[in-house]
């Protein structure tokens, strides 16, 4: 299981998504499309994305577990889901501010 | 990291200058990798510029960061001696100079200097190495020396997760559109002009600089480069709606700016409003923070802007005063001598929480307290609703007979008379009170009013404690260029005025 701190990277097993840590340390069962997600870097053994985390991931946008105790910003996306175990992470709404600078 | 996400998302926008032949995103990633490796090979501990605003500004924000290399913007305006005994406390470092005075900071043990053009020329082209940095976010990645109103200029230090926080929290990767440009006239070693370029970049906004700030060169620039946000000092602001005033009722506006942000002082009431209404279609938002906190940590939109100009409630219409409410990442409070939280609508210390909050200081300890709350020696209160009113540095209060007196209220009722143009109050040794209260008053030209006039009006606004106890006029007030009022040379300018007591 991928141990998780601020700043590391992971990249997706069965598809093109890659996220970066933003929130969330230690043991975390994070996965992309179902299966594992793996340290930047690592060769991907191909495969898609599980049936029920098909859903993609979007380039900027932050995902969350519902303790808001994980979170992901995306780097990269891809076809697949984010989650950590079976359960999907839901994407963070962003409340829009004015441009301040 | 963020310029990386902004090349793979959008890397064909334009990133920097004219919309067409521009850098775009693509190209400005390769040239800070490109500058990562010259910084590098040169073995210093830091990265600085010494220059006006150019496209070498982000390539070398970027590409130290990239080097793993802290950032430091120095003020060009200091004197030769000012800015060589700051370079010595980066020492070794490259210092990115203006080829105009490349005679500056030669000969300083450990100091390497490239040109501005020297830089570009080298980046130009040439391949970007395979991306590798430290993605901790501890790295230091801005040093941003104070402005030293108050004494020795201070390190202020921002980590890389101090920024990444301030960014992500306040923006939305992709949230411009394609037609949308941003004009940045903060120069670089103002933390807004740093957060300038960060912002826009993750945004997808393309930067055009202005290096020299000039109101009638800004609104130029706004029109032909159909500038949508822009971000100025009130300062700036003042000179800016003079120019429009100038063009009279059918002159042209600005009907391309849709935002435009203010903030880095004290914004005197007259000027936003007539900007509000010179600018109807404008979005103003007002933006408070400090170099310590990552840039802004409370504002107040545009909505609020409208609103407060249109009621007659006080409590209301003085929130175009204030610095509106708290980023949605930031904790506000406001605290007593003690650090007690005081009560709703009560005046304090400014103390603030927030990942993006550094209070960190090369060479000392962190000045935030073992919980992450930091006090930014601003003083102000908060309304009922969450409205932040600033009211000035707590250095600046007037202490006359045990009472403080905050001089931004004086300010605020002196600059609304019909022939004051700008006003300050300070503080001077007196026997009998500890200070005394001077009030410093630049007229309209061909205004006139008397000193009785204006003490009255101070009086009839005011508890009778915040009356000056003398008014001097003066031809103007001593500011610095990025529009912070100096006060301790306007106090020792006018040292004759208090009776030389120690206090």
């Amino acid at each position: 299981m991928p141990s998780l701190k601020p700043g590391s990277r992971f990249t997706s097993s069965v598809c093109t998504t890659q996220v970066i840590v933003v929130k969330g340390a230690g043991e975390v069962d994070l996965r992309c499309g179902g299966a594992p997600m793996l340290a930047a870097g690592a060769a991907t053994d191909g495969g898609l994305p599980a049936e029920g985390a098909s859903g993609g991931t979007l380039m900027g946008k932050r995902y969350v577990d519902p303790d808001e105790t994980v979170e992901v910003l995306c780097t990269k996306p891809g076809d697949g889901s984010l989650g950590v175990g079976d359960a999907l992470l839901d994407l963070k709404e962003a409340k829009p501010l004015p441009a301040s600078d | 990291m963020l310029l990386e996400m902004a090349a793979d998302g959008f890397g064909d926008r334009v990133a920097l200058g004219p919309s067409d032949g521009g850098l775009t995103y693509r190209e400005l990633y390769d040239s800070a990798g490109v500058a990562s490796e010259r910084f590098r090979a040169d073995g210093g501990s830091h990265v600085a510029m010494a220059d006006l605003s150019s496209a070498a500004l982000p390539v070398s924000l970027f590409g130290a960061a990239w080097a793993g290399l802290p950032f430091v913007p120095l003020n060009y305006r200091l004197t030769d001696d000012e800015l060589a005994a700051l370079a010595s406390r980066i020492s070794p470092a490259i210092i990115i100079v203006d080829p105009d005075s490349p005679d500056r900071l030669t000969g300083i043990d450990g100091i390497g200097l490239l040109s501005r053009h020297g830089l570009m020329d080298l980046v130009e082209g040439a391949e970007p190495p395979e991306p590798e940095w430290d993605m901790s976010g501890e790295g230091t990645a801005i040093e941003l020396f104070t402005s030293g109103t108050t004494g020795e200029p201070k390190a202020a230090l921002l980590r890389h997760r101090h920024l990444v926080s301030y960014v992500l929290g306040s923006v939305e990767f992709m949230g411009a559109h394609e037609d949308e440009a941003a004009l940045v006239s903060v120069p670089p070693y103002h933390v807004a002009g740093i957060a300038a370029i960060l912002s826009n970049v993750y945004a997808g906004r393309r930067v055009v600089q202005l290096p020299t700030f000039d109101a009638g060169d800004w609104v130029a620039l706004v029109r032909a480069e159909s500038i949508t946000s822009a971000m100025v000092v009130p300062t700036m602001l003042t000179r800016i709606v003079e120019v429009l005033d100038a063009e009279g009722p059918d002159g042209p506006g600005l009907p391309t700016l849709r935002s435009l942000s203010y903030g880095g002082g004290r914004m005197p009431s007259p000027t936003i409003l007539r900007a509000l209404e010179l600018l109807p279609t404008t979005a103003f938002v007002n933006a408070y923070g400090l170099t310590e906190t990552s840039s802004t940590v409370a504002l107040l939109g545009p909505d609020e802007h409208r609103e407060a100009m249109a009621s007659d409630d006080p409590v209301v219409r003085a929130r175009l005063g204030s610095a509106g409410r708290p980023l949605p990442t930031i904790e506000v409070t406001i605290r007593d001598d003690l650090g007690d939280e005081v009560a709703v609508g009560q005046p304090g210390e400014i103390w603030v929480r927030g990942e993006q909050v550094s209070g960190e200081y090369r060479g000392s300890a962190p000045r935030l307290t073992p919980d992450g709350w930091f006090p930014t020696h601003d003083g102000g209160w908060m309304d009922a609703d969450g409205f932040l009113h600033v009211t000035g540095r707590m250095d600046d209060v007037i202490v006359k007979g045990g009472q403080n007196v905050s001089p931004g209220e004086i300010e605020e009722v002196l600059v609304c008379h019909p022939a004051v143009a700008d006003a300050a109050a300070i503080g001077l040794p007196d026997m009998q009170w500890g200070e005394r209260i001077i009030a410093a008053v630049v007229l309209h030209p061909g205004a006139s009013a008397s000193s009785d006039e204006l003490r009255d009006a101070v009086r009839d606004r005011l508890r009778s404690n915040r009356t000056p106890d003398h008014v001097e006029f003066v031809g103007s007030l001593p500011y610095n260029d990025t529009g912070k009022l100096l006060r301790r040379v306007l106090r020792s300018d006018l040292a004759h005025l208090g009776d030389g007591s120690t206090g």
